[in-house]
């Protein structure tokens, strides 16, 4: 085993070590408040498959809600509708919805580059709400779609009104799929797409086919979403039309670039202080929110393109020249 | 027959409205190349300016309209050289990001200053009232946007295809750096069609508040649509952006009139399928 791979194994232990310390801290510092540290695991994954395409790939998308918000209702339409309450088993709905939404997606924006790559994208995602919105009976309209009641997990821990249970699972799937996510992005197959992402006319030369290879990136990314989609089910019993909508959409994209693209940490960190910060100040006042999202976004930009996650890396990678 | 009449000019009308808002975008996107998320804001600027100029300064609605137009490209002005100019030429996500906080940060100032509520700007007896054609009646101000949008069309056409300036316009969206190099000075070719797109975008907002009404989520609502008007038509294209204009306005009125429960649904399903077989845009140039 080399130097390299040692040590970005030891960046994972790190990571996953990060991740079960933070999670223990957040459930000793709000133990009243299970569910919000519950939603931010369920947008947490949304954001690591935004970064999938967006960091990995280079394709600028605000239509990334729709995969989140399939397999939510995935998950959901298959509790309510099919009796399929087994929580696993909804969750693995939730991969499959989401990683057709992924399929679709991915073959419609990759028709296009630039700007009509992002029209392609809002389109669709006002497309997947419009429709939502229309097949009620599975969906439940602007109602949402109540009637989910997952059974216990493993037929023991029950999904009670504390939500511990659903924090548990939640911080366990996503450790589950952060594990995944490096393998698959230290995998020759992440290099590919990597490569996409700086030159795909060189890649094409090499013999690869770029189109397929963002086809495939887009369909796991719409599964990891779909994860985090069943898990927003599962934990509030409740989906709603908002999960399939342009603002979440944005605010994800919004989520990743504050914390770094590219990076998975980053995508994390980003969703983190993001939720937390929003669920203080726009309790105050919505409409300062907004003005103080669009104010660091511009901040973010001018200042720390590279996100905080980036921006730190960056810094502390400088210093450890300095030293040697 | 009575319906199809005034499906017609609804959308007629609508379509102008979006092309006078849309085309400032469409050219600027074309010469700049920037993603310009934040362009409705402008629009939204515009009306309340005039708005507010209507009805607590008295002004009649011709000065209403000018001071919008005027009062929103000297904020751009600012605007266009603290933070736009900073991502000329900076990759795709970043001109997103920071368009998008520009429309966020607009949309909390707009409403703050201005509150939630919707903002009307009354119409001078002239354009109210409606128009006798002899077989069929018109609102007056459908004429009046219909007639607006014809006359910035013509107007742009003949500034870009006659005149000296519309010359060295072409050439800068053509290829910027050779223009430069044979003597253009671009950066005043930007910050000119960057004001005209601004006052273009203010007018079409005063213009379109019959059919695009006045509040803090304008921006937001509507920036989808002026997007996917340039991205139809191609980037920098004038017939294009007109066509793309009376064609998506014929297809979202239509459905409104005749199927009004799938609200946009078959707006954007036609946007796909357009983008779909022509990704460059109906008019869109191979770069």
């Amino acid at each position: 085993m080399t130097a390299r791979q040692n040590r970005s194994i030891g960046r994972d232990l790190i990571g996953i070590g990060a991740i079960v310390v933070a999670a223990t801290i957040g459930y000793l510092l709000f133990p009243d408040n299970l569910a919000l540290l519950t939603r931010i695991i369920a947008i947490g994954l949304l954001v690591l498959s935004l970064d999938l395409v967006t960091g990995y790939c280079g394709v600028a998308t605000l239509g990334h809600a729709a995969l989140f918000g399939s397999g939510a209702y995935a998950a959901g339409i298959a509790a309510a509708h099919y009796g399929i309450t087994d929580p696993l088993l909804m969750t693995f709905a939730g991969i499959l919805g989401g990683a057709l939404a992924g399929l679709i997606c991915g073959v419609v924006i990759l028709r296009a580059h630039g700007l009509p790559q992002l029209v392609l994208s809002i389109s669709l995602i006002y497309l997947f709400h419009e429709f939502a919105n229309k097949a009620s009976s599975w969906t439940g309209g602007s109602d949402g779609l109540s009637g989910i009641s997952p059974d216990p997990l493993f037929g023991t821990f029950e999904f009670d009104l504390w939500g511990q249970t659903a924090y548990v699972f939640g911080v366990v799937l996503l450790l589950a799929v952060f594990t995944l996510l490096r393998l698959l992005v230290r995998s020759p197959f992440g290099m590919l797409c990597r490569g996409i992402k700086e030159d795909p006319l060189r890649i094409m030369a090499m013999g690869a086919s770029p189109k397929v290879a963002l086809i495939k990136m887009y369909v796991i990314s719409g599964a990891v979403a779909g994860v985090g989609g069943a898990l927003n089910a599962i934990s509030t019993q409740v989906v709603g039309l908002d999960s399939l909508s342009f603002t979440q959409s944005a605010e994800s994209l919004v989520m990743l670039v504050l914390g770094g693209t590219g990076s998975l940490f980053g995508a994390l960190t980003g969703t983190i202080v993001f939720m937390l910060f929003e669920d203080y100040v726009s309790a105050a006042n919505p409409f300062h929110w907004l003005t103080m999202v669009g104010a660091l976004l511009i901040a973010v930009v001018l200042f720390a393109p590279k996100g905080l996650y980036g921006t730190a890396a960056a810094f502390i990678a400088r210093r450890r020249e300095k030293r040697t | 027959m009575q319906t199809f009449f005034s499906i017609a000019v609804d959308a007629f009308a609508y379509g102008m409205v979006l092309f006078v808002i849309s085309i400032g975008l469409s050219v600027t996107m074309g010469l700049m190349r920037v993603v310009n998320l934040a362009h409705g804001a402008f629009a939204m600027i515009g009306g309340y300016i005039a708005s507010y100029a209507a009805h607590d300064l008295g002004l009649g609605y011709a000065a209403a309209v000018l001071l919008a137009v005027f009062g929103t490209v000297i904020i751009s002005v600012p605007i266009e050289r603290l933070l736009y100019r900073r991502i000329y030429g900076a990759p795709e996500l970043t001109q997103v990001l920071m368009t998008i906080g520009i429309t966020f940060c607009i949309i909390g100032i707009a409403n703050y200053v201005f509150g939630p509520t919707l903002k009307t700007i009354p119409l001078p007896a002239t354009l109210q009232g409606s128009a006798d054609l002899g077989f069929r009646s018109i609102a007056v101000h459908r004429l009046f946007a219909i007639v607006c949008g014809l006359a910035v069309a013509g107007a742009l056409w003949y500034a870009i295809e006659k005149t000296a300036f519309g010359v060295k316009l072409r050439a800068s969206v053509d290829n910027a750096s050779m223009a430069a190099a044979l003597g253009v000075r671009t950066e005043i070719i930007y910050a000119v069609s960057f004001a005209v797109a601004v006052g273009l975008a203010a007018f079409g907002g005063v213009l379109g508040a019959e059919l695009l009404p006045v509040e803090p989520y304008y921006a937001l609502r509507y920036m989808v649509t002026f997007l996917v008007v340039v991205s139809v038509g191609g980037a920098g294209s004038i017939p294009g952006a007109l066509l793309a204009c009376l064609v998506l306005g014929g297809i979202d009125t239509t459905g409104r009139y005749l199927m009004p429960e799938f609200g946009e649904f078959f707006f954007y399903l036609a946007v796909i399928a357009i983008i779909c077989v022509f990704p460059r845009g109906l008019a869109g140039r191979a770069r």
